[in-house]
Order: structure tokens, then C-alpha cells, then sequence
């Protein structure tokens, strides 16, 4: 039988006999009876606290709970209050059973979020293949991950190819596709195909081992808030038993001296009101639903991919007034992308200038190339199907540049990549390819003058590539880092919650620098910065903000660890597979969403107020309990509220946190 | 060092925080935790100091709530 069964059973009993005993008159020889079966009562119920009781003592454990429940309720008995003793223990085990059920609930949860921990790898051993516990599979081990299997260990994949359910990792529910030579992750689940798995990290240093240690350790980080609860723990106790012990004695000491003498009911109403006080006394609902709370906020926050390394960091960022993010990486992808294709002439189709350009670019491996060679082959992939049945007019290369330049290229638009005659890679200006009679200029401004070619300046932020045909100017076309698809929503999320003030490091142009924070709508942008000059400006942000509020830093964890470390909150993104990013931050984001900066503020503030809620609603019950009991208006009733039925609701309320 | 226990049977939180108190006490260990949600312990000391640790620390947590067992 479990535990909180037979404590169940135990509480039913004792309530039978409570209700038999108060039948039993007060009068005359049965009153013993009626003494007799309370004691029954009480005994059944609570036995195991008086046994603690005493056994604590005499390990030298004053003012533990069961001592102090112990006292109030056989003090109750003494007065002769007999009900309420047996009640008061009732009240107390029914408490502490709802109290260890939420408990083993939050605990249960906790346990579900850590159920990222692989049981098993099954190692290959030449032609047989064993199942082992993770830790003794070592780096360079070959290992076969099956389907609906957890990937036990961080490695590459030798065979196969699969989707990846990666939820528990980053809260992101669509599977990712994994194939030969790619490297994966321990703790993603494999969903459809069988893996080999060169194991790269023994499982101490894998994925799913960092994580689950940070998400443990993570309470050893203690908030001002917990800290708090701890210390005010150490003295409200002995302070409370002490008043219960003055209560006890001085005022019917007063009162008998100067007024209606001693007597024994004197005494026992003020020692009834002092028992009051040591039930009362039990910091419980304040030490266990503390923790909880910050716990559970921790916890609600891995399951969407958010890392957080201590309650305290939830502190400091519950309470960021500044966000400076780092551009490349972070507001950015980091990728270069095709943002804009301005055809010199009306009737230059973008993507016949497109095509050009990728004709010169096809053979340079630079990324601004690569990045055309991309746009074109996706234009391709999206239009060839349709273009036989559209009567699209932007489809008509022929003509158009046979009318724009007068060339006869008809053949060079052919959709491949023809091999050119000559190419020709001008270092710091560009690329001229040679195509029948024709020949391609792609490249900077300083091709275009180089060349003699009248050209038009494009304006835009980014990477420009001009192009010509035999030179005459074809137009440009613009290279960007791609904005975040969630950045824009990220930051107005950020506004929204109360960050005053949005700030862009970068060490791009101050054009590309300029042109991302005004289309994000940032307050600040500061470009052109070396990594050391990044840290004088976060240096600089700090004198200018409030006393109270934080500094929060957002950057990818790459070079900017001084920074991460210098901010009061160091965020790194993208934390899925990159050690450097969970060493340095203080709070990592798995995946690359920006928009997780927001709801991991916004999870601390959720369960920095349930915190708060519950240090406000137990501190101030129990002292408002703690004054009626003094005045004798507040019964044993009350006492017991204010100790378990307050715990109760804490630890409710706490849990709270761990839900979105 | 950390080495990191398992606690049976820890049902008050209260208890924990005296538990990581008097751990941390002990001579020889450097930081103590006891985390009542996850149930565990863990204690940092120099690796030839762990196996005496441990037995004082079994000790002072049979003070601190009798029916709490290490598991090691």
C-alpha cells in the first residue's frame, strides 16, 4: 500500500471515531469513554507525527513541524480541548496528504521534462550489435539508432537518412530531415529511418547530458526571492514559538496579578491561543513553494526550446529595461540572400538580369555568387512548370533583351548553365565571363568603372552587384543578410511587455546596420564595431539605464562571449549543437527564433509574480492568523489553514508556472 | 569533484534546506546542494574526501529526517 493510501485509510478512521466520540456526552463516568475514543482518534492519525516527534528531539531537531503539531495538539488535550486536537491532527495529515500529492505532481512533471535521458544505445560490436547504457559508449563507437528511438549520443550519421522529432529539445513540433553525414543530436527522437551513428561526444559532453545537468543545476543558482524565503525560514520559527511561549505566560500572568486572580481557565485560554501559534509557526508552505515555483517557470521555459540557468537569471530578466541584440546571427540569419533586382531598362525582365548575372557567378565560389547562382535555380524550380501553360509575359528573354541591348542571346538564356568560353575572376571587382560573342560583367562599382561603364548607383543597404552585357549596363541587384522571419514580431512582442529600450550591435556598415534596425524599428544601432568595441558600448548602455532595470544581451554565442558575460543577462541563440553558446550564456535559446527572448521574459515575469503571490499570500495569512490567535477571535480552525491549507494552495499556485 | 545522490524518501522541503545546510558543514566540502524537487544531492569535495563526506553527511541527514535514505 502507498504511502499517501494508508495515510488516507488512517485519516478515514480517525474521522469515524471522531464523529462516534462527539455523541458521547461530557457528563458523568462516560466522559472517560468519550476521552478515551478521541484518544483512539488521535492515536491512528497521528502516531507517526508524535513518533517523529520525539525521535527528532532526541536527534537535537527542535521547532521541526511534527514537534510543533505534536505540542499544539496534545497541549490541546490538556486544556481539555479534545476535539479540536483530534481535529487539528486530522487537518494537519490531510493537509501534508494533498501536500506530498502535489509534490509527486510536480514532481512527476518535472520527471516528463527529463525524459530527454536516453536508457539505452545500441553499440555495434563487428556483426552483433549490443544494448548499453550510454555512458560506457565511447567517441567513435559506431551506434544504430532505430525508429521511435531517442538518439542516445551527439554524432554523425554514417547510413540512412530520417526526420527528427525534436520537440523535447526546442519546442519546435515540426520533425527536421537528417541524412547521411549530417550530424545529429542526442535527444531528438528518430522518426522514420534506421541510423548508423559515428558517436562524436562520449555522453557526458553530449547535447542531452549538458541539458539535463543545466536544467538540475539550475536551482543551485538561487533567486534573491528563495535566498530570501531561506533566511526568513531560519528566524520566523524560533520567533514564532518564542511569542507562542510569552503569549502562554506573561498575560495571564498579568491579568491574574492585577485583576481576577489565577485560575486554571485563565491559563488554558492563553495557552490554547499559544498552540495556536506553533501550528502557525510552520514556514512549509513558503520553503517548498518557492523553489517549486522557479522550478516549474524553468521547467514551462525548456519545454519551448528556452534554457535557463538559475532562478536568479529569471530574476534579472524579469526585470530587462534593455535588449541589445547582435545583428549577424541573432536579429539576421547570417545567410546572404538575394533581397533585390533592379533591372536597368523597363523592359529587362528581374529575372533575365537575374539569369545573367548567374551565368558570370555560376563558377565563383564567393557567397555573394553562391547566394545569385541560389535565387536563380529557386526562380527556376518555381516557374519552369508553369511557364508552358502561362501566357506570363515576364517570360520572354528574346525578345526583351534582344530589344533592350540588341543582342542576339536567344541561346544564351537557355535555362542550364552553357560552359563559357573564358572567365576571368577580377580580384576586389568582380567577375567577366565570356559566352559565345557576349560577355557578362558582374561586380562592384569599381568593375563598372574599371570598365567604362555607365551604370546606375543602387542605393539600397547590402552587397551590390552591378552587371553588364558587352558594356552596356544591365542593371543590380542586391545581396542582403536575411532579416529573421520572427525578428519584427520579436521586438514588438519586446516593446509590448515593458522593455524600454531596443538596441542593435553590429560590426556591418553603417548603411546594411542602419537599414535592419530601421526596419525593425530599434531605438539604437551602433555599427562598425571590433568585438572589444561591442563591451564599451554595453559598458555605455549600463550608465544610461535605470537602477532596477537589467540588461539583457542577445547575440549567437560566437564571438561575443565578453559580452554575453558583461550583460546582467547573457542570451545566446541557436543553442542547439553549439557548446560555445550554453558555456557562455546565461540563458539559452535552442532554436533561432528571436521571438523566444520574448516568452522567456515573459515566462519570468509569470513566476517572479507567483513567487511573489505566494511570499504575500503565506506571510500574510499566517501573521494575520498569528494576530487573531493572540486576540483569541481565530480558533485552532484557522491555525491549521494558515499552516497547511496555505501550502496547499502555494504549491497550487506554483505549479502554475510550469504551464504555459 | 561533484559526485551527485540519490535521496529516498525526502518529504519536506524544509528538511532539504536544513539538509543542504548541515551538509555543507562538513569539513572538506566545498559547496552542497539538496534539491527537494529532484531528490538529489550533490556535493563537491576532493575526490579522496568523497567516501568520508558521505558518511557524515548520511549521518546528519538521518538527524535531519529519519525515513530520508542516500542512495549511493
Amino acid at each position: 500500500m502507498s504511502k499517501n493510501k494508508k495515510r488516507l485509510y488512517r485519516i478515514l478512521a480517525a474521522v469515524i471515531l471522531f464523529a462516534a466520540a462527539s455523541f458521547i456526552p461530557q457528563e458523568g463516568a462516560v466522559r472517560f469513554v468519550r476521552l478515551a475514543v478521541f484518544l483512539c482518534a488521535f492515536g491512528i492519525v497521528g502516531h507517526d507525527v508524535l513518533w517523529r516527534a520525539v525521535r527528532n528531539i532526541a536527534g537535537g531537531q527542535v521547532f521541526d513541524e511534527n514537534f510543533l503539531m505534536a505540542l499544539a495538539t496534545i497541549g490541546a488535550f490538556f486544556v481539555g480541548e479534545y476535539p479540536e486536537g483530534v481535529a487539528v491532527m486530522i487537518f494537519y495529515q490531510v493537509g501534508e496528504l494533498f501536500q506530498s500529492y502535489a509534490v509527486d505532481q510536480s514532481r512527476k512533471s518535472i520527471s516528463t521534462l527529463m525524459d530527454i535521458r536516453p536508457d539505452y544505445a545500441n553499440l555495434v560490436r563487428g556483426n552483433f550489435v549490443e544494448e548499453v547504457d550510454p555512458e560506457e559508449v565511447c567517441v567513435g563507437d559506431i551506434i544504430l539508432v532505430k525508429p521511435g528511438e531517442k538518439i542516445p549520443l551527439d554524432g554523425v550519421i554514417l547510413e540512412g537518412n530520417t526526420t527528427l522529432d525534436t520537440t523535447a529539445l526546442t519546442g519546435e513540433s515540426l520533425p527536421r530531415t537528417a541524412k547521411t553525414g549530417d550530424e545529429i543530436i542526442s535527444g531528438c527522437i528518430n522518426l522514420t529511418g534506421t541510423l548508423k551513428v559515428r558517436v562524436t561526444k562520449e555522453f557526458g559532453e553530449s547535447t542531452v547530458a549538458k541539458i539535463l545537468d543545466l536544467v538540475e543545476n539550475a536551482s543551485s543558482r538561487k533567486a534573491k526571492a528563495e535566498n530570501f524565503i531561506t533566511k526568513f525560514a531560519k528566524y520566523y520559527t524560533p520567533i514564532v514559538v518564542i511569542a507562542a511561549v510569552a503569549l502562554a505566560l506573561i498575560p495571564p500572568v498579568i491579568l491574574g496579578l492585577t485583576g481576577s486572580g489565577f485560575t486554571g481557565a485563565l491559563f488554558s485560554q492563553w495557552i490554547y491561543r499559544a498552540l495556536m501559534f506553533l501550528v502557525v509557526s510552520c514556514p512549509c508552505a513558503l520553503v517548498i513553494s518557492i523553489p517549486l515555483g522557479f522550478f516549474g517557470g524553468i521547467g514551462g521555459a525548456s519545454k519551448q526550446g528556452i534554457l535557463i540557468k538559475g532562478s536568479n537569471y529569471m530574476e534579472t530578466l524579469a526585470s530587462a529595461e534593455v535588449v541589445v541584440f547582435d545583428k549577424t546571427g541573432t536579429l539576421t540569419k547570417g545567410n546572404f540572400v538575394v533581397t533585390k533586382i533592379a533591372p536597368a531598362a523597363d523592359n529587362i525582365a528581374e529575372h533575365e538580369l537575374l539569369h545573367a548575372a548567374a551565368l558570370a557567378e555560376h563558377y565563383s565560389n564567393h557567397p555573394i555568387s553562391l547566394s545569385i547562382t541560389k535565387a536563380w535555380e529557386e526562380w527556376l524550380t518555381t516557374n519552369t512548370e508553369s511557364e508552358k501553360t502561362t501566357s506570363d509575359a515576364a517570360w520572354k528573354p528574346q525578345t526583351a533583351v534582344n530589344n533592350s541591348a540588341d543582342l542576339d542571346t536567344a541561346n544564351l538564356f537557355d535555362k542550364g548553365f552553357p560552359a563559357p568560353k573564358d572567365v576571368e575572376e577580377i580580384a576586389g571587382h568582380g567577375v567577366k565571363a565570356t559566352f559565345g560573342n557576349h560577355t557578362i560583367f558582374a561586380g562592384n562599382s569599381r568593375l563598372m568603372e574599371r570598365e567604362h561603364i555607365a551604370y546606375q548607383e543602387q542605393q539600397t543597404a547590402g552587397s551590390i552587384v552591378y552587371i553588364a552585357i558587352d558594356h552596356t549596363f544591365y542593371g543590380s541587384i542586391v545581396i542582403s543578410d536575411e532579416i529573421k522571419p520572427d525578428a519584427q514580431s520579436a521586438i514588438t512582442a519586446l516593446r509590448k511587455i515593458g522593455v524600454k529600450k531596443q538596441v542593435m550591435l553590429t560590426g556591418d556598415n553603417r548603411q546594411t546596420g542602419e537599414f535592419v534596425a530601421k526596419k525593425l524599428g530599434l531605438d539604437e544601432v551602433y555599427t562598425e564595431l571590433l568585438p572589444a568595441d561591442k563591451v564599451d558600448k554595453v559598458e555605455h548602455l549600463f550608465s544610461e539605464k535605470s537602477e532596477k532595470g537589467s540588461l539583457a544581451f542577445v547575440g549567437d554565442g560566437i564571438n561575443d562571449a565578453p559580452v554575453l558575460a558583461r550583460a546582467d543577462v547573457g542570451i545566446a541563440m541557436g543553442g542547439l549543437g553549439s557548446d560555445a553558446a550554453i558555456e557562455a550564456a546565461d540563458l539559452v535559446i535552442m532554436t533561432d527564433e528571436p521571438g523566444k527572448i520574448a516568452a522567456a521574459i515573459q515566462i519570468s515575469k509569470k513566476t517572479l509574480r507567483i513567487v511573489k503571490e505566494n511570499i504575500v499570500f503565506a506571510i500574510g495569512i499566517k501573521l494575520l492568523v498569528l494576530v487573531l490567535s493572540a486576540f483569541g477571535i481565530s480558533t485552532m480552525w484557522e491555525a491549521v489553514f494558515a499552516d497547511v491549507g496555505v501550502c496547499v494552495i502555494a504549491i497550487l499556485n506554483s505549479m502554475r508556472a510550469l504551464k504555459k | 569533484m561533484k559526485k551527485v545522490y540519490k535521496l529516498q524518501d525526502l518529504d519536506c522541503a524544509n528538511c532539504a534546506a536544513k539538509m543542504e545546510e548541515a551538509v555543507s558543514k562538513i569539513a572538506g566540502v566545498q559547496k552542497a546542494s539538496v534539491n527537494f524537487l529532484t531528490q538529489k544531492m550533490t556535493i563537491e569535495a576532493d575526490e579522496g574526501e568523497h567516501q568520508r563526506i558521505l558518511a557524515e553527511a548520511k549521518k546528519v541527514i538521518k538527524k535531519v529526517e529519519p525515513d530520508c535514505i542516500v542512495l549511493a
